[in-house]
């Protein structure tokens, strides 16, 4: 576990936190940025012309495309614009972006789970296939 | 006429004189008590003007120490407000067979256990844990304050406001008739057309706001601003505790917002997510809602853990058995409680395959739990233990919890919950978990620090009358529940056929009768206590031998806690220290920065209470007109830079001199 011995949270006047700054996080070079930017840009338009040139033939499919460009976005912007890595507040950053990352999963792939179970029991109207469950 | 009609809905909206329930002769009376308490209450404020202090010191105060004494005010009042409304029930339900059909129309109970629920989990339960956690967390880690002490202040302001909002609809409108969770259709726009879902809705969105920052304020508190040497594995069990629900909070209740937020564009704005129709899907929402849920009940009962663990040690004069495995536990619980939230809903039909998953994880989850329960065994075991009266909650509790333990682990299997779900034998076990864990677990913090707070102990006569009343009417209150729950009686009945039930349901009224008891008893013991103070004086800062860095202070700690921030080398540093013969510092103080107060937390928190009333009420101009006002004040809030002050020099010396005299006068 990590050791927080030298902080300067703890001089005697730097007990609070919302004005000072004292992380240990870069903040960024204008490289960094402009590679970031690049990269959204890049990741920004690749879907569009997915959609407007109609690339894909089934819809379904560029959906899932575009997601998938989504995700990839999502970490071009924590490592670029939130500089966030393994080490940045102590690995706490990590930490917090696994733990979050295993509860939207859980939460998700947990929903469609339970929710299909229950629709294919309590609604066979509603599904294709209908069951004799009920 | 009709240009007048149009006005006074526009204003008003929903809201009429029929809107008032004066033809309810129970509100009625209720009213008037509390309008006759209400004016005793402000006539002695003026008297003793106690406004510019109650202004100054304590609303806009942005001291955690102060904030965390109002958390705890505020939810042992809203104690009383939801056990008026278990007396009712608990009435209703003894008298109401064969022909009888009691005293409470059928709206109004639906309203009273509705209500019972809802205050009882978010501003009973609650506040008396975030309030608990605020006084202590920063003392533990050897800190001044919280992370963020302005936000600190608003998310009790909130907290407390939507608490409000739900009292008010006692007296303005109706409360929901759902159940404490709501759930679509009935709570649909079709199923509660009224104002009842609304009050509820509004209340808990607001009160929402204030729990999730006040989790985000603690998080970054614990993990930013513990003491020097105080590494993770050298934490407090209780602060390990604080931190583990406060990740439970801030990932758990955006689920809540949401799911409340599309139930009210359900209800306000013709969506369709829960609906019967248009493809909306009520199971949904019994599915997200437990989501947020299940972790819900670890946030309450986490803290309580951490309360016994550093009541077991001190009291033991021990350190506590399997530190790491207690801490171990902790965590493992965090991340299973996101794993069982099924087994609410076991019956809705999600099939065998589901159904056997949650089962086993909710089996599992008892495992990490069953860890804790023998940790705190085996620290009493050879311990010389103290039987005050935090022990003696703690010991209650160990019982009590594990009887609810395996009640839980009898719903956790599947196939028993078909027979058992929704019966008043699920009533029990919950009842049996959290006022045996959460309750008895606050209790025996109240006992253990008030003394920190105030400076002197509780007096203990009246302590063990209220301690036994409360155990012993737990049991008489809610084991006839188990009973009935076996015979197949249901939940939130509000007339019986069968008048063989009966004197079950006597018997637990005359439990419910023994709590009251013990709620008597506590007030007393408080009242005694202050008018004892003088005898049961803390000079020390240390009055049961403690071990964490709380007991370092003088009882009431100084404004700023520590002059000097104490430098930690092992778990239970304050044990450590005393052992190795640390010496107050007495000398070279310097001046120290703290925050400074501001009314901006009451304010936003007031204004979001009145958007909220606009809300329910559907008066459109106010609600747009309030939110642009908490908009606004939020912006010029941000303006403000005067937000911190030192403390001289000559004031820290004069507080630690002070200390100084009275240690050696007391030596």
């Amino acid at each position: 576990m990590s050791e927080h011995n030298a902080h300067p949270a703890h001089g005697d006047d730097h007990n609070h936190g919302h004005d000072h700054h004292d992380d240990h996080a870069s903040h960024g070079s204008l490289k960094d940025y402009t590679i970031g930017f690049v990269l959204s840009v890049i990741l920004t338009a690749i879907p569009f012309w997915l959609v407007m040139g109609d690339v894909i033939a089934d819809p379904g499919v560029t959906a899932i495309v575009i997601l998938a460009f989504a995700a990839v976005q999502i970490v071009v912007h924590m490592i670029y614009f939130l500089h966030m890595n393994t080490e940045s507040e102590g690995g706490w950053n990590m930490l917090a972006l696994i733990f979050t990352v295993m509860l939207v999963a859980i939460t998700l792939i947990g929903s469609i789970w339970v929710m299909y179970h229950l629709n294919t029991n309590m609604m066979p109207g509603m599904m294709s296939e209908p069951t004799q469950k009920m | 006429m009709q240009d007048n009609t149009d006005l006074t809905t526009l204003i008003f909206g929903r809201l009429t004189w029929e809107s008032i329930p004066y033809h309810e002769p129970i509100l009625v009376a209720t009213f008037i008590a509390v309008a006759i308490g209400g004016i005793a209450v402000l006539g002695a404020m003026t008297y003793y003007k106690f406004w510019g202090t109650l202004w100054r010191d304590w609303i806009t105060s942005i001291d955690h120490k102060k904030i965390g004494i109002m958390y705890v005010i505020l939810g042992l009042v809203m104690l009383l407000r939801g056990f008026a409304d278990a007396l009712m029930m608990r009435g209703q339900q003894a008298m109401a067979f064969g022909e009888s059909t009691g005293y409470l129309p059928p709206e109004h109970y639906d309203q009273i256990f509705t209500a019972h629920g809802v205050i009882m989990i978010f501003f009973v339960a609650m506040p008396l844990v975030t309030g608990l956690m605020n006084y202590i967390v920063p003392l533990q880690i050897g800190a001044r304050d919280v992370a963020f002490p302005f936000l600190n202040n608003f998310s009790f302001w909130m907290t407390t406001f939507g608490a409000m909002l739900t009292m008010i609809s006692l007296f303005i409108g109706e409360f929901a008739k759902t159940g404490w969770l709501a759930y679509p259709p009935l709570s649909g726009i079709l199923g509660s057309p009224g104002v009842g879902v609304d009050y509820y809705i509004w209340s808990l969105q607001i009160a929402g706001i204030g729990t999730l920052l006040s989790g985000v304020n603690l998080i970054v508190t614990i993990v930013k601003m513990r003491a020097p040497g105080m590494s993770l594995m050298k934490m407090p069990v209780f602060t390990w505790t604080a931190l583990c629900t406060n990740v439970l909070i801030v990932a758990a209740f955006p689920v809540l917002t949401a799911v409340l937020g599309m139930l009210s564009m359900d209800r306000m704005l013709g969506t369709h997510f829960f609906t019967n129709d248009m493809g909306g899907n009520m199971m949904m929402y019994v599915n997200l809602i437990w989501i947020w849920g299940h972790p819900e009940v670890y946030i309450l009962i986490l803290p309580a853990f951490g309360i016994f663990s550093e009541v077991v040690a001190t009291f033991c004069r021990k350190r506590l058995f399997g530190y790491t495995s207690m801490v171990y536990a902790t965590v493992v619980i965090t991340i299973l409680s996101y794993l069982v939230w099924l087994h609410h809903f076991f019956t809705m039909g999600s099939g065998a395959s589901v159904n056997s998953f949650f089962g086993i994880t909710t089996m599992i989850i008892s495992i990490p739990t069953g860890a804790k329960i023998f940790n705190w065994l085996f620290t009493m075991y050879r311990g010389r233990i103290r039987f005050e009266l935090p022990m003696m909650w703690t010991i209650s509790f160990m019982i009590t919890f594990v009887i609810g333990g395996m009640t839980g682990v009898l719903l956790a299997v599947p196939s028993a919950d078909f027979v058992l779900h929704n019966s008043l034998f699920l009533i029990a076990h919950f009842h049996n978990v959290i006022i045996g864990g959460v309750l008895f677990g606050m209790f025996a913090g109240i006992n253990f620090w008030f003394p920190k707070a105030f400076g002197f102990k509780l007096d203990t006569y009246w302590g063990k009358w209220s301690f036994w009343l409360w155990t012993i009417g737990f049991y008489v209150a809610f084991m006839p529940l188990y009973v009935l729950g076996l015979m197949g009686v249901t939940r939130r009945l509000s007339q019986f056929a069968d008048p063989s039930l009966q004197i079950w349901f006597q018997v637990a009224a005359f439990g419910a009768v023994l709590i009251l008891g013990g709620i008597l008893t506590f007030i007393i013991q408080l009242v005694v206590s202050f008018r004892r103070r003088e005898a049961l004086k803390d000079v020390t800062g240390d009055p049961w031998e403690g071990r964490t860095l709380e007991w370092s202070t003088s009882s009431p700690p100084p404004e700023y806690n520590f002059a000097f921030t104490p430098v930690v080398h092992d778990t239970d540093a304050w044990a450590d220290m005393k052992k190795h013969g640390y010496e107050r510092p007495k000398d070279n103080f310097v001046p120290i920065h703290m925050p400074k107060n501001t009314g901006a937390g009451f304010i936003l928190a007031a204004m979001s209470f009145v958007c909220g009333f606009a809300l329910i009420w559907h008066m459109w101009p106010l609600a747009w007109l309030s939110f642009g006002a908490i908009v606004i004040s939020a912006i010029v809030h941000t303006f403000n830079y005067n937000r911190d002050y030192h403390i001289p020099v000559e004031e820290v010396v004069r507080v630690e001199d002070e200390r100084t005299r009275l240690l050696d006068g007391y030596a």
